[in-house]
């Protein structure tokens, strides 16, 4: 910034930034220390949500701690819910049959969808850019029915189970995610008209919260904010999961690592979700959409009220020491969350609950970098860049 | 490298600090390093061209029990421009639970270890800034360890509902 004298005091002035601010979009706070309107240094708090999620990972059994990581990231909870039942499978050895892999990744596709695009009105609207939000929010509403048809739930989906999900997909489900997956483009090329381009959206953005790739590493960026700096890293490609491998999409990079390339980075990221649904709805296989193994599976509810093996499989899974037991090991297991690399690290002590449930959720180490790049800037840019970071409190403090 | 392979290296560079590999249980194997040792291994890990772990992905502490008072800390690192993983672990007693930190390495690893400290009381040693993270400053005791007992009442709230 060019003459940046006439603006300093000399006097410092301590801003509080939260804990309850329409920006943080959740309870985090900030402690900003001015000189005028340039940052000199932000002080980040987190904890304001802590529930001890780790804690009662000791406690519960290994399906019942799903419902557990709804809350986490609860702008795309179905991808929590496939990212911790992999954990469980990759210890137990078991691999799901293809179809549910597919449904999996449908979910964990759609999902993605439905964060960016939340991302992307909120982002939108904290810059002031109000009608942005009013689109966004329009296509994510389709895609909330098509969860809650699918799950039964909006926000508390706890689709996937270990060794599955809990049911098929419905029967109109085809019809609804083309019908999505054909309008979303258009929609998104709308908002590219109204912000790619925009003088002010550009001013805001551009430039702004920049960080190197080295730094990014350094800090534990993964996601949409990483491969915004240049760095094409991306689990699904580096390490595929679900049957990943079999599908054709690209990773979308930025260059200069700010708001502007990570808004970029989002709004391709959403083209080529989109392109993985239409693959997997195109490929879907047929047969069952979950392990037909009732030493890990819950039987279907028919059978455990007209079978008697039905019934007593079903009594042992939900019977302590008698359901789902990994063997004695530990294991970490990371999937490419919309908001980047969320991992599950699981010790099994041989029983059937958790001896350690360790979660790393990425949006800790986008808060954590957040000093880094609001130092020297605008106490303005603050809200820019927070918005970018979509740090979710609920994952956050966990 | 896999994990065996990083294994040898250490040993030869490390020797005694070196205590061992465990791959006899399901998952990852896990490279076992003496806590004096871990912040020069890790050094180490990340400046050597053909190792290069330039990301710390995960770092988590483990209370391996009421009976043997011992707390670990397991390390997750990863590799963008060699493509592969290693586990490290290293264990302290819980009456001296110190361990020298990896902060000044990779900077994510300080709020990992701000957590882990929060969480376990395990102190890491030359660590800019060990405070509590998400516990409030005055919250006393370290819940993940199996030993907690949570307080009846924090500044006049009951805990347990």
């Amino acid at each position: 910034m060019q003459g940046g004298m006439e603006r300093t005091t000399g006097e410092k002035m301590v801003l509080n930034f939260g804990p309850q601010h329409p920006a943080t979009h959740g309870t985090l706070r900030i402690v900003l220390e001015l000189d005028g309107e340039t940052v000199l240094k932000a002080t980040p708090h987190a904890g304001y949500l802590h529930t001890g999620f780790e804690k009662l990972g000791e406690h519960l059994d290994y399906n019942q701690f799903i419902v557990v990581t709804d809350r986490m990231n609860y702008l795309s909870p179905l991808s929590n819910n496939f990212g911790y039942v992999l954990a469980v499978e990759q210890l137990l050895g078991i691999e799901v049959p293809e179809r549910c892999q597919y449904i999996r990744v449908l979910m964990a596709e759609l999902s993605r969808l439905a964060d960016h695009l939340l991302w992307l009105g909120t982002a939108a609207l904290d810059l002031g850019a109000f009608s942005v939000f009013l689109y966004s929010f329009r296509e994510r509403e389709k895609l909330y029915s098509i969860f809650e048809k699918t799950t039964g739930a909006r926000l508390t989906t706890s689709y996937t189970r270990v060794g599955g999900v809990f049911r098929d997909l419905y029967d109109g489900f085809d019809n609804d995610a083309r019908d999505f997956i054909t309008n979303l483009p258009k929609a998104l090329k709308e908002t590219h008209t109204l912000l790619t381009r925009n003088r002010i959206w550009m001013d805001r953005t551009k430039g702004v919260g920049a960080i190197s790739p080295d730094d990014a590493i350094s800090y534990g960026l993964t996601g949409p904010c990483l491969r915004a700096t240049g760095v094409a890293h991306d689990i699904r490609k580096a390490e595929p999961y679900s049957s990943y491998e079999k599908f054709d999409f690209d990773v979308p990079v930025g260059t200069n690592g700010d708001v502007y390339d990570r808004y970029l980075v989002r709004m391709e990221e959403m083209i080529q979700s989109c392109g993985i649904i239409r693959q997997a709805l195109d490929n879907l296989p047929e047969g069952p959409f979950s392990l037909e193994d009732n030493k890990v599976m819950m039987p279907h509810k028919s059978d455990a009220y007209g079978h008697i093996e039905g019934l007593i499989h079903h009594f042992k899974i939900v019977m302590d020491g008698h359901g789902v037991q990994p063997p004695k090991g530990e294991d970490y297991c990371a999937t490419e969350s919309p908001n980047g690399e969320l991992g599950f690290y699981i010790v099994s002590d041989g029983s059937g609950t958790g001896y350690r449930i360790r979660i790393r959720p990425p949006s800790f180490f986008h808060f954590q970098a957040l000093p880094h790049m609001l130092e020297g800037g605008m106490v303005s840019d603050t809200v820019a860049v927070l918005g970018s970071l979509n740090v979710i409190a609920g994952e956050l403090d966990r | 490298m896999k994990s065996e392979e990083i294994y040898d290296v250490l040993v030869d560079k490390f020797g005694e600090s070196i205590l061992g590999i465990d791959s006899e249980l399901a998952g990852d194997p896990s490279i076992q390093i003496a806590p004096t040792a871990i912040s020069d291994v890790c050094q180490f890990l990340a400046d050597t061209d053909t190792l290069a772990f330039d990301s710390l992905m995960c770092l988590s502490g483990i209370d391996l029990g009421v009976k043997e008072e011992v707390l670990s800390v397991v390390y997750h690192l990863h590799s963008m421009k060699n493509h592969h993983n290693v586990v490290l672990k290293t264990s302290v007693p819980k009456t001296d639970a110190h361990i020298p930190t990896v902060s000044h390495i990779w900077k994510t690893a300080d709020w990992h270890e701000r957590e882990t400290y929060d969480l376990y009381g395990i102190l890491f040693d030359g660590h800019a800034d060990l405070r509590r993270i998400l516990l409030p400053d005055d919250w006393e005791g370290y819940p993940l360890r199996k030993d907690y007992q949570e307080p009846d009442f924090y500044r006049g709230m009951r805990v347990p509902y």
